[in-house]
């Protein structure tokens, strides 16, 4: 069993240090794309710490339970090969799953989260936090609190955004710069404020 | 001009994916801390498109219309997974460096992009030169971009000495972090601006951005891939 102060920098570290969007890059587009307006931004947030911690889980079981069974890797056959196939396939039902779900049983939370489900399919954040799982090797335990920390990590960055976005639409920017480029160099001068982070731990 | 050099060139030069489409910007930020990973990256792409648009023409009057994403999604986490062990195999290097990026490739909008749009409509030579034209497109733009950030972060020139060789020379370390692929990627954004407009009063507009740079989802032509409607389709819903 993993101890709570090895949960907790796991923790830190996904969240704040190693920040999914800003040093390591996954989950661009929607950072780029759903960050116009601090509502929409915190939406989409939200909705993939959902996506993202259901399943970290859910795949970390797949995995566990299947994939890397030991005892069919006692008789021979390992199945880990398949992780990227499975991960992928799981992750677009898992989605389709939780939009139907919520749409049925939690109408007020899918008003809110339901327009960003389905584009979290292709977030690259969502399988990219599900084999990085199996390449740190955690356990269940530790690969949720990875995910959802990982995707915490990538709210707080896209609400930033979001907020310093709203700003910057009054401000006087050059021509040539107006639109996606100074938003790439806002998340430019962001990535480096977070690397003040890289002490912590 | 024959077909299949029309695919070439509209692949490198008129709708490259990294510099007029805005595809693919995961990989194109991640990647490029040095010209070598990003041509590696490239190459590894140009291989699985060229491949998934060759197999997904030859089934496309097979797969059947509703199912069509999920089968794309399978044809090319398959060759994803071919790749990426034929690298740890050959090339552990540059797998190492790349990391979790290789099997990432199986989300890359560029793949499922050439699929939903190209390689499901049109016969199967077609469609493996429309891969080789967008993976060379691709690769070149990754190189180009590592060359930048390699030259200024390290000095180097595809890892030879090249400003670092000249006496008192400090690398700005920073470029090959982090934060130097959003700088170096917002000046080309930036850049591509000017060339855009210059080529709008020439009466000769280049294609717009397609993925997700654009920051509309409701009109993006991709939207297929993320949403599994086609554009505006959503909006229809809602009504």
């Amino acid at each position: 069993m993993s101890t709570l102060a090895e949960l907790v920098l796991i923790a830190v570290g996904s969240a704040i240090v190693n920040n999914v969007v800003l040093s390591q890059f996954l989950g661009i587009c929607p950072f780029l794309g759903v960050s116009k307006k601090t509502e929409t931004a915190a939406g989409m947030g939200g909705a993939v710490i959902f996506v993202i911690t259901i399943s970290s889980f859910i795949t970390g079981l797949i995995y566990k339970f299947i994939l890397a069974n030991p005892f069919l890797v006692k008789k021979g056959i390992d199945l880990t090969y398949l992780k990227t196939i499975v991960f992928i396939l799981v992750i677009a039902a898992l989605v389709q799953f939780v939009e139907m779900f919520l749409k049925k049983s939690m109408p007020s939370l899918y008003q809110s989260l339901g327009v960003y489900l389905p584009l979290i399919t292709t977030n690259c954040a969502v399988l990219g936090v599900a084999l990085n799982c199996v390449t740190y090797d955690y356990n269940l335990l530790e690969g949720v609190v990875y995910g959802f920390s990982t995707a915490f990590g990538f709210f707080i960055a896209i609400v930033l955004m979001a907020g310093i976005r709203e700003k910057i639409e009054y401000n006087d920017i050059p021509k040539t710069f107006r639109g996606t480029a100074i938003v790439l160099i806002t998340a430019c001068l962001m990535s480096i404020a977070f690397m003040g982070f890289s002490g912590m731990i | 001009m024959n077909k299949y050099v029309e695919r070439l060139y509209n692949g490198v030069i008129k709708e490259n994916p990294t510099f007029v489409l805005m595809l693919g910007m995961c990989p194109t930020l991640a990647v490029t801390s040095s010209a070598i990973n990003g041509l590696g990256m490239g190459l590894s792409t140009l291989v699985v498109l060229v491949f998934s648009n060759l197999l997904i023409s030859l089934f496309r009057k097979v797969i059947p219309n509703g199912v069509r994403m999920p089968a794309y999604i399978v044809i090319v986490a398959s060759l994803v997974t071919v790749v990426q062990f034929l690298m740890q195999a050959y090339l552990p290097s540059l797998s190492k460096a790349l990391g979790v990026y290789i099997p990432l490739i199986v989300v890359n909008c560029i793949i499922l992009g050439r699929a939903e749009s190209y390689a499901s409509k049109n016969g199967p030579i077609e469609s493996i030169f429309d891969g080789i034209g967008m993976g060379l497109g691709f690769t070149m733009g990754l190189t180009i971009i590592g060359l930048i950030r390699e030259i200024l972060g390290a000095g180097t020139f595809f890892g030879l000495p090249f400003l670092s060789a000249i006496k008192g020379f400090t690398p700005i370390t920073i470029f090959i972090m982090a934060p130097g692929a959003f700088l170096v990627l917002a000046f080309l954004v930036a850049g591509m601006n000017i060339i855009r407009k210059k080529m709008e009063a020439k009466g000769k507009p280049l294609a717009e951005p397609a993925g997700c740079l654009s920051g509309d989802c409701a009109h993006c032509g991709q939207s297929a891939l993320c949403t599994g409607k086609s554009a505006g389709a959503s909006d229809q819903e809602q009504a």
